[in-house]
């Protein structure tokens, strides 16, 4: 279903039920329905009975529109709002863990610096640096970091909201 | 996630009656009006079944398996509109509704199907007979509950059962943990539902019906593809209203056949992969096809890219999800069918509208006479009994007002589609979209203890009644007078057709040549039966099965080479199906294929003349 050509990337906001099993339900419809999750986050929102997912997957137009409407069938799910085209802002939290002899130490916090980065952490041989962005600032530092070795990354997942 | 807050707490000033969580399911229940429920008790569910004990209301039907008690929840649910109930216990109980439960999803049945679930402080710990059941049933159910506080039952039970008969119904599962059954609560059952995240749209959009109007009065080919949503929605009469006025042909889908009287001259019975020759050109050689309650199932569409390659599609659901799944439609219509069907009547004698058909149904008329469906009479040439001729002959003899038919699935479910005649909705039970052998028998059971008034009967094969053989006891005990005609083809008939024609004639594990005797079998149940084996000992059988006191069967021998024409390929246009040839030989299939090619240039012969001819008119 996913595999058509006119396929691209694509950010959901389901607002649901804050209850057990709803992660599940929605997850699970995604899946079996035949499509890829690149990112999910889940969190409480302002209004304690309810809980939103972002979903960030790549598809085409007429597969997510399926995919929205079946969604909506879930009795959890409130509300769905589609980000892609809303030129929405994108924020995910993401924490590498760096080689770092003493040698390459200043370089790499300085990499940090020029991201707006923070170094969280440092080792002996390794920096854990924490970094806050969008796609492309991420996939920025995560280049250039790339080169001193990474040992470990851990990322949020993408959440996201509208403008205005 | 965590817990939601609370929204209705157990209310001592309100006034609710003091009583244990099993004793509030029945209580619930009654409220609910539910008279019948089909189960089967097990260690977390003798709470439920001891407060069942007491009701008066309620009259419990034992099973013998937790699959049969769902198909025939099921069957009751079909056969009346009302929502079938069903209790059973954890684990293996519970896992044995799973069958069940898809089909009614599948075929958008409501259902209510409550399980019994260990304690609450052993869930998660791999406990006796503890099995996940929301977790194992989430892709079929329309939606679950695990009950986590007793205070939220009541709400609970009213929102599953709103939920299982309102807008697309569907099967809801309520999953009761022990503890939960066991502590107190003051019972009041509420008046409203409060669900935001719950409204199915009814009312169709008005632009969009006048936009259906203005397609219909310019189509001059115009087809009905009435699905199972018209029965859902109670919608015939407003279906038939429509299809009189503008004066169009009107195919049916498997779960659509009764939505309209077979009677009716402008009805082509049902399309797709065994449908008539006559519906399948009809449909493709159709300038606008309004689809009702349908879903463009592959069965019915063949390969999609070349379903209705001519028309414009208006496509009316409430499921707004069904819409442009399978095929795109120009004039997409939400709601519910009856009100939408009539909205377009109105609009269209707003408009005085004057059909344009004539020409159309005079050509579908040709390719009815040239094409019928194969009715042999009661022998094949080769001597044996035909299936064809046997269920012609009962649908001869059966009441169409007073009569329910079920089926099993397989070859005797196409054979019984195609020559059992319905004037009715609800009076043709089978599971289409799943295609569950072993449904037949159950659903007949309870379809029977919904309608004690009409004649029930499960046409069976060999094989799919073995799958649920064991509710004949069921039928015995509960006095469900049920009746069975068994084509026996000692033969998984379906597959072996498959085999004949796709995969060389190698009968790969289809061949059930130590059938049980089944006669012996009925009688072991205390019902009546008979076997047949030639031609001309057929009608005085059928006259001894329909008019039999209690269950009974009737075993019909018939040859596992008798195959269901017509029949399309998998995958394959509409208009490519395989003749309606004579049985038996591969040869004779061959031939079929080529005097269907040959169709195939009359009847793209006749859409060239008639597109040549409209443009002649246009100018």
């Amino acid at each position: 279903m996913s595999a058509d050509t006119n396929s691209q990337r694509r950010i959901l906001s389901i607002l649901v039920a804050n209850r057990s099993g709803v992660l599940s339900r929605v997850s699970g419809l995604i899946s079996r329905r035949g499509f890829n999750i690149e990112s999910l986050s889940v969190g409480p929102t302002e209004d304690a009975t309810l809980s939103r997912i972002t979903v960030i997957m790549v598809t085409s137009d007429t597969a997510f529109e399926q995919l929205t409407k079946q969604l909506h069938k879930l009795i959890d799910v409130h509300k769905i709002v589609d980000l892609t085209d809303e030129n929405a802002i994108e924020r995910e939290l993401v924490l590498i863990k760096v080689n770092a002899p003493a040698e390459q130490r200043s370089e790499i916090i300085e990499i940090a610096n020029i991201f707006r980065a923070k170094v969280v952490d440092v080792g002996k041989a390794a920096l854990t640096i924490e970094v806050t962005g969008d796609e492309a600032k991420i996939k920025g530092i995560e280049d250039l970091l790339r080169g001193f070795g990474i040992k470990e990354t851990i990322r949020t997942g993408v959440i996201a909201i509208s403008r205005g | 996630m965590g817990k939601a807050g609370k929204t209705v707490q157990s209310d001592e000033a309100a006034g609710g009656q003091l009583m244990s969580g099993a004793q509030a399911i029945v209580a619930a229940l009654e409220a609910e009006g539910v008279e019948l429920i089909f189960g089967y008790p097990g260690g977390q569910a003798l709470q439920i079944y001891d407060a069942l004990y007491d009701s008066q209301q309620i009259r419990h039907i034992l099973a013998r398996h937790e699959q049969g008690a769902v198909h025939e929840a099921d069957g009751y649910a079909r056969a009346s509109g009302r929502t079938g109930v069903v209790v059973v216990t954890s684990g293996p109980g519970a896992t044995n509704t799973v069958t069940g439960i898809a089909t009614a999803y599948m075929d958008s049945v409501p259902l209510v199907v409550i399980c019994g679930q260990v304690s609450s402080s052993v869930i998660g710990t791999d406990a006796f007979q503890e099995s996940d059941i929301t977790g194992i049933t989430m892709p079929i159910v329309k939606h679950s509950y695990l009950l986590q506080d007793v205070a939220d039952l009541p709400r609970t039970l009213r929102e599953a059962f709103y939920l299982a008969n309102s807008g697309r119904p569907g099967p809801v599962l309520i999953d009761v943990p022990s503890d939960i059954a066991a502590a107190e609560l003051h019972f009041t059952y509420p008046d409203e539902v409060n669900m935001p995240s719950y409204k199915p749209t009814l009312k169709g959009n008005p632009r969009q019906i006048r936009q259906a109007a203005s397609m219909i009065t310019d189509a001059t080919r115009p087809l009905i593809y009435a699905g199972g949503g018209i029965i859902a929605s109670g919608a015939s009469p407003e279906l038939a209203e429509l299809a009189e006025l503008i004066q169009a042909p009107v195919v049916t889908t498997l779960l659509g056949k009764g939505a309209y009287p077979a009677s009716s001259p402008l009805n082509l019975g049902m399309f797709g992969m065994h449908g008539s020759k006559y519906a399948n050109y009809a449909v493709s050689a159709a300038d606008l096809v309004i689809a009702v309650g349908a879903r463009f199932s592959d069965r019915d569409t063949g390969r999609l890219a070349s379903f209705a390659r001519e028309a414009n599609v208006v496509h009316i659901d409430i499921d707004p999800a069904e819409i442009g799944k399978n095929r795109a439609s120009e004039v997409p219509i939400v709601g519910d069918a009856k009100g939408i069907l009539a909205a377009l009547s109105e609009q269209l004698r707003k408009l005085a509208h004057t059909p344009r058909t004539a020409d159309w149904l005079a050509q579908i008329a040709i390719w009815q006479a040239d094409h019928p469906f194969y009715h042999p009479g009661l022998a094949t040439p080769t001597g044996s009994i035909a299936p064809e001729g046997v269920l012609d002959r009962l649908s001869e003899l059966l009441d169409p007002a007073a009569s329910i038919v079920t089926t099993e699935v397989g070859q005797h479910q196409m054979w019984a589609a195609q020559h059992i005649q319905r004037e009715l909705p609800r009076s043709f039970l089978t599971s289409g979209g799943l295609g569950t052998m072993g449904y037949g028998l159950p659903a007949a059971i309870g379809a029977k203890l919904a309608c004690p008034d009409k004649l029930v009967l499960c046409v069976a094969g060999d094989g799919s009644l073995q799958m649920n053989s064991q509710e004949m006891a069921t039928a015995a005990v509960s006095g469900a007078d049920v009746k069975v005609l068994l084509l026996n083809n000692s033969a998984l008939g379906m597959v072996h057709q498959w085999q004949q024609l796709f995969y060389d004639k190698r009968y790969s594990a289809s061949l059930l040549e130590d059938n049980p005797n089944f006669v012996k079998l009925a009688e072991a149940y205390s019902w009546t039966a008979q076997r047949v084996t030639q031609p001309e000992d057929v009608e005085a059988a059928l006259q001894w099965l329909l008019a039999s006191e209690g269950p009974a069967l009737l075993e019909v021998r018939i040859d596992c080479d008798e195959d269901v024409f017509p029949m399309l390929a998998p995958g394959s246009p509409l208009d490519a199906v395989i003749g309606a040839v004579n049985i038996g030989a591969l040869d004779d299939m061959i031939d079929g294929k080529d005097w269907c090619e040959q169709d195939d240039r009359q009847a793209s012969a006749w859409m060239l003349a008639h597109r040549a001819a409209a443009k002649e008119e246009a100018k």
